[in-house]
């Protein structure tokens, strides 16, 4: 038992001493370069001159502008759409819960191109509004675009967040407020929305995130004026001793902290737990004959706008020219043998990251589930702590950090690892680790320690019951949390764009970035666009299956 | 406000192809304190639910002070509801929680303080008006629930198992408050309940409903003494049943069941000829040699167990265990088990319940 004890010790100090190594050291080392004066002392001089650069504190005002507005217009699409699906009988609220998802499976980017030609200044629908009325519409302009963008492609989070908090509601508390009285907006300003509130700031609070640390959108959009653009040009052509790029970075990280921290104290600040006590659904409500027209009319629209990117994504990939005429011309698969003429590394180089990375993932989160959940090792939440760390992180703020922290250090073979591949590895597999440890958390949650006391009781020794009762058991879940790394690591940019030293190591979603840079590379950009996101949208449907396969494996184990 | 009454009549409702309520007949009188008595799963939900609005009969019509409210949406039925689980909202303080129908009324600000005020009172919570639910204890959060619904005046009060959430000692002394506040607000109100000690003791009158139909309707001692069906007598309190048949012989009535074998039934039993079911409460049954008109048995005493009030026998007699209460007297010893004892039922006792023919 003490020998067993010790072992566990000794694994749970090495996977802290990797955490510390590359996840909080290289943050420590970002914040300390924005402090530093360079004499070893501390200054907030690097703060003052960041101020008085006029592009930094419009670059600054820009950034929460692009995000504030995301959350205000995903809001204004998602919020409905989760109530309509959540509580009105709706033909076709499984396809919206699903088709919402789709934006997810690729960079925000990847669709701001396409959207350049659909809704830019000489894209599709301006050159129909200006030869039917005379007008355009500045859809794709400045932050504009970059709004319009990121909104479409991170409403889902605020959907999917808000439609789990609506499920959850006991429909007595909704009765009630009929019973006193109240109904139609009255009965959702006042009772339902405040209750699912926790859902709606989770997922906005998610999205002013993201929207704030993305770099690829307004990069690809030729916005430069942003916090995260202006860090990466800072660091890329200055350079690493540039210290406002560090500001920038300590700033986006406040922002993060304080948006994820600011949900979640506000949440617990009242008792939701009241909410779902009951535990019946509220019942699904007929629509009228008006309401349902509206709905389905709005619901089409939305929908249109949604799918959009994705559209245009596939037709970009399929025809030879599109540029100022409404629709493509020339239909060709040119594009597809380009890119596997190109960038058939690239793909190779995605598939090794990102599954190196995940394995790195499933590999350490279970061995932290396990930890956290079944041992009484003191001190083991911090392990917990730290991975929650790394969901707070920007991408772009780690992949500084590794190149300031990690420079000159070498690998065995003489090679610099910020030049290597295995950065690659290391910084997907630390961001992406929530995911996986989620995932790994809740397979084990539903294991019954009394399984594992079982095979103890029949003397396996502590190694022998995690590896022949637990892991099996947990398979599902490692496979889910496999799969959401490894997908959520190929759609990964930011990191991406500051650790890629040369073309050769680059891997799929650099090269999509890259092909846009040019007009010439945008068909073969949106075949590699449209191969990234067949590849993710399977490796989803497999992972759904194979956890399906799984659940019902287990089931049949039960009976 | 004068008290309405509330008319249900020949209701039927069902969720899709299953029937949940069938031919439920009501009449409520203004003013009364009336109980919705059943097991559940038995329909006492959905028939409270179908007077607040929240579910659609299908045959019948329900009216309230005469006026029928089908198709009327909750929201403007002004019958008052409290919910099981209470149903207070977490994001709003007990004032704004007693507040929010006030305020769906359009009230001024200052009414609606008023009122809040004076139903806090009423209900003796007037120092918790700026607490959340989630700091309250159980009954205190019952009691918000109940002020919530007071303070828009119904014309209805519907109570969908107000007791069943708190514990044991604490649901006495509810039970109690919500009569006497009943008593002087004088409040049409209907009481759920799957428990016949909280139907029987706050009602004025009981309906018993099983699978979605009213067995009986009538004053708790009524249901108690004069069960119409095998099911009212064994759902309301406790019941010794034998079912049976009964034929008249030489002028005298005998019964013939497969547990009792056959009998012949006191002089003067309110009988009629066929089968049925012959009933008698545990406390009615007599131990030892008795004089009294009344059925004659001899038992085995198979078990004792002691109540404080009164020991409960289970005596084998032929085919089957009748329930025996015998109050306990100090330092009186329980008859030993195994033993033979003469049984006795007086006849004023013993309830014929002839099956419908
Ligand atoms: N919304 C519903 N849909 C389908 N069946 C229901 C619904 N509500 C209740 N039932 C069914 O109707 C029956 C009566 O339920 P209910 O009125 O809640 O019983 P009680 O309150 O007496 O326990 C039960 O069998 C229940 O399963
Ligand atoms: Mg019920």
């Amino acid at each position: 038992m003490s020998r067993g004890n010790s072992a566990i010790a000794v694994v749970a100090l090495a996977i802290a001493a990797f955490l510390v190594v590359f996840l909080i050291v290289p943050i420590g080392t970002v914040i300390h370069t924005a402090f530093a004066d360079g004499q070893g002392g501390y200054t907030f001089a690097h703060f003052v001159a960041f101020n008085e650069i006029s592009l930094m504190r419009e670059s600054f005002a820009n950034s929460l502008f692009v995000a504030g507005m995301t959350v205000a217009l995903a809001s204004l699409i998602a919020v409905p759409l989760a109530y309509l699906t959540m509580r009105f009988e709706f033909r076709g609220a499984l396809l919206i819960q699903t088709l919402g998802v789709l934006p997810l499976v690729m960079p925000a980017f990847v669709g701001a191109a396409a959207m350049q030609l659909l809704f830019g200044r000489s894209g599709s629908v301006n050159l129909l509004l200006n030869d039917t009325f005379g007008i355009t519409l500045p859809l794709m302009s400045g932050l504009n675009g970059v709004v319009f963008v990121e909104t479409l492609h991170y409403f889902p989070f605020i959907l999917l967040n808000l439609s789990a908090a609506l499920a959850n509601i006991d429909s007595s508390m909704e009765e009630a407020a009929q019973n006193l009285g109240a109904h139609g907006w009255r009965l959702f300003r006042k009772v339902v929305f405040p209750l699912a509130l926790p859902g709606y700031l989770a997922g906005a609070s998610l999205v002013f995130i993201k929207v704030f640390d993305d770099l690829g959108t307004p990069l690809v959009l030729n916005v430069t004026n942003m916090l995260a653009p202006q860090a990466y040009l800072r660091v890329t052509s200055i350079g690493l001793e540039d210290p406002i790029g560090y500001v920038v970075c300590v700033i986006l990280v406040l922002f993060s902290v304080a948006a994820m921290a600011g949900a979640w104290w506000f949440v617990r600040r009242r008792d939701y737990a009241l909410v779902s006590r009951g535990g019946t659904r509220a019942p699904v409500r007929r629509l009228t004959a008006w309401q349902a027209a509206l709905a389905y009319g709005w619901i089409g629209g939305v929908l249109l706008l949604v799918l959009s990117p994705h559209l245009g994504l596939l037709l970009m990939s399929l025809f030879k020219v599109w540029s100022f005429s409404v629709l493509p011309e020339h239909f060709t698969f040119d594009h597809y043998f380009t890119v596997f003429d190109d960038s058939a590394r690239m793909i190779w180089n995605t598939f090794l990251y990102c599954g190196l990375a995940a394995l790195v993932d499933v590999a350490l989160g279970t061995a932290i589930a396990y930890i956290v959940l079944r041992t009484t090792l003191p001190g083991r939440q911090l392990l917990d702590h730290f991975v929650t760390v790394a969901l707070a992180m920007p991408g772009l703020v780690l992949g500084i950090g590794y190149l300031r922290t990690f420079r000159g250090v070498e690998l065995p073979g003489g090679e610099a690892l910020t030049a290597s591949w295995v950065i690659f590895v290391l910084a997907y597999a630390i961001r992406r680790l929530p995911y996986a440890l989620r995932s790994c958390m809740a397979a084990l949650t539903q294991v019954h320690p009394a399984l594992e006391e079982a095979a103890q009781n029949l003397g396996a020794g502590r190694w022998r019951t995690v590896r022949r009762v637990v892991i099996p058991l947990m398979t599902g879940g490692i496979l889910a949390g496999f799969v959401t790394s490894f997908i959520t690591a190929a759609a990964e940019i930011s990191e991406t764009m500051l650790l890629t030293s040369r073309e050769s190591l680059a891997p799929m979603s650099y090269g999509i970035y890259l092909y846009f840079q040019s007009i010439a590379g945008r068909g073969p950009g949106a075949a590699l666009g449209v191969i990234a996101v067949v590849l993710v949208a399977l490796g989803t449907y497999l992972s759904h299956r194979l956890v399906a396969a799984n659940a019902q494996h287990r089931q049949g184990a039960r009976e | 406000m004068n008290p309405v009454g509330l008319d249900i009549r020949n209701v039927a409702l069902s969720f899709g192809d299953t029937p949940v309520l069938r031919d439920i007949e009501l009449s409520v009188v203004p003013g009364e304190f009336f109980a919705l008595l059943g097991p559940s799963g038995s329909g006492k939900s959905t028939l409270l639910r179908l007077i607040a609005g929240f579910n659609r009969h299908q045959r019948g019509e329900v009216l309230i002070g005469g006026r029928d409210v089908t198709g009327i949406p909750p929201w403007e039925r002004n019958v008052g509801m409290v919910f099981q689980n209470y149903a207070l909202w977490p994001h709003m303080t007990v004032a704004q929680n007693v507040a929010f129908g006030l305020e769906e009324r359009r009230l001024a600000g200052a009414d609606i303080r008023n009122k809040v005020a004076a139903v806090l009172e009423l209900v003796g919570l007037a120092d918790y008006a700026t607490r959340r639910p989630g700091q309250l204890s159980g009954g205190q959060q019952q009691r918000v629930a109940i002020a919530r619904t007071l303070a828009i005046e119904p014309q209805v009060l519907l109570l969908d198992e107000p007791l069943s959430n708190l514990d044991a000692r604490l649901r006495v002394q509810t039970r109690k408050e919500l009569v006497r506040l009943q008593r002087r607000l004088g409040i049409t109100t209907i009481f759920v309940t799957h428990d016949q000690e909280e139907a029987l003791t706050t009602c004025h009158r009981v309906a018993v409903m099983d699978q979605g139909v009213i067995q009986q309707v009538g004053a708790p001692m009524e249901l108690f003494d004069h069960p119409v069906n095998r099911f009212v007598a064994q759902f309301v309190g406790t019941a010794n049943l034998f079912s049976g048949t009964v034929r008249g012989e030489g002028g005298a009535l005998r019964f013939a069941s497969p547990q009792l074998g056959d009998i012949v039934l006191p002089a003067g039993l309110a009988a009629r000829e066929g089968t049925g079911d012959l009933t008698f409460r545990p406390h009615a049954v007599r131990i030892g040699a008795d004089d009294a008109p009344g059925l004659r048995l001899e038992g085995r005493v198979e078990s004792a167990e002691f109540l404080g009030e009164f020991l409960r026998y289970e005596l084998r007699v032929g085919e089957s265990v009748i329930v025996a209460d015998v109050p306990h007297a100090r330092g009186r010893a329980p008859l030993e088990l195994g033993s033979s004892v003469p049984l006795s039922v007086p006849t004023s006792e013993i309830r014929w319940v002839g099956s419908e023919p």
